[in-house]
């Protein structure tokens, strides 16, 4: 089946919610993104987020993770029912990126996805490539990421 | 924290800024992978090879965050940065696979004083990544917020 018939445009599919400790923020900047506002509490206080808060790419792999974690459960579903799960390819980028609100130390932040639009390619008969809108709520209810994603679908 | 010297006068439009090198084990392909985005083409080498990336590959969020990481050390540890508020696009244009050494550079397209925060501007850079082979594996461009130079300190 198309990923268009198992979520339509329209159809709003939340993927999970994750928790973001202090002590995984720290460890992901320490890696990728050791900017003060990501390291430490007190440092953090003199710049603009005002607070220890993930890197922006923190917050994005949270997306990811959730999605596949979703996607996992809803193919075995698919596959337990008897019917063929969208085969899902890779991602060539995304667009349109905000970090709309920090995600401070102890957010729990809920993930969701919904198909834009599906479209076949002209250079590779048999794929299409979805665009999809990906968004992170707080616990607050205010949205603190979105962006435009793209992922490739086979036949 | 190393010395701040750059401030937002110094993001000039044409001025480039080098990334600091980056060899990609397969060790942290996986580890990334596991954690965030355990997709079988980034968590073996056999399961690279049989889908359309060609090998044991990155995934895009990983070859992002290692991105960010080489701008860190190659110029922003030493910028007045204040963050950013997003991405206008990125384009993950190859795939990133184990043993790539990455390289790349930040180039100034424009900026401008913010109007809401006092003291901070905002500087859009287009930014490059390559592998090896020169060929481009990452390509994007965003606005990072940077703190206007405090009156009494000479330009870098």
């Amino acid at each position: 089946m198309r990923l268009v018939e198992l979520t339509p445009p329209g159809d709003r599919v939340i993927t999970g919610t994750m928790q973001f400790t202090a002590d995984d923020i720290i460890r992901f900047a320490r890696q990728f993104d050791p900017q003060p506002f990501h390291l430490e509490a007190e440092a953090a206080k003199a710049y603009v987020f005002g607070g220890l808060c993930a890197s922006g790419w923190h917050t994005c792999a949270g997306w990811m993770k959730m999605f596949i974690q979703y996607w996992n459960t809803e193919t075995a579903r698919l596959t337990a029912e008897g019917l063929e799960p969208p085969k899902l390819g890779p991602s060539a980028g995304f667009k349109k990126l905000q970090w709309v609100k920090p995600v401070y130390a102890g957010d729990s932040i809920t993930y969701s996805v919904e198909l834009v639009e599906s479209r076949a390619l002209a250079s590779r008969p048999g794929t299409w490539i979805n665009i999809t809108t990906n968004d992170g709520v707080n616990q607050h209810g205010d949205v603190v990421m979105r962006y435009e994603g793209t992922v490739l679908e086979f036949a | 924290m190393p010395e701040i010297r750059y401030f937002f006068e110094d993001f000039t439009p044409g001025r480039s800024f080098p990334l600091v090198d980056k060899l990609v084990s397969a060790e942290e392909i996986v580890a990334f992978a596991s954690e965030f985005d355990p997709q079988p083409m980034h968590l073996t080498e056999e399961a690279g090879k049989a889908s359309i990336l060609g090998g044991l590959s990155a995934s895009g969020w990983h070859t992002a965050s290692l991105f960010m990481r080489m701008m860190f050390d190659g110029w922003l540890k030493e910028a007045a940065s204040e963050g950013s508020p997003g991405i206008e696009f990125m384009e993950w244009k190859k795939p990133v696979l184990a043993g790539d050494r990455l390289s790349g550079r930040s180039t100034v397209v424009e900026s401008r004083v913010s109007r809401s925060r006092p003291g901070i501007g905002l500087v859009r850079f287009l930014h490059e990544v390559e592998n090896q082979k020169g060929q481009v594996v990452l390509r994007g461009e965003n606005p990072i917020m940077i703190r206007l130079r405090p009156s009494q300190e000479a330009p870098a």
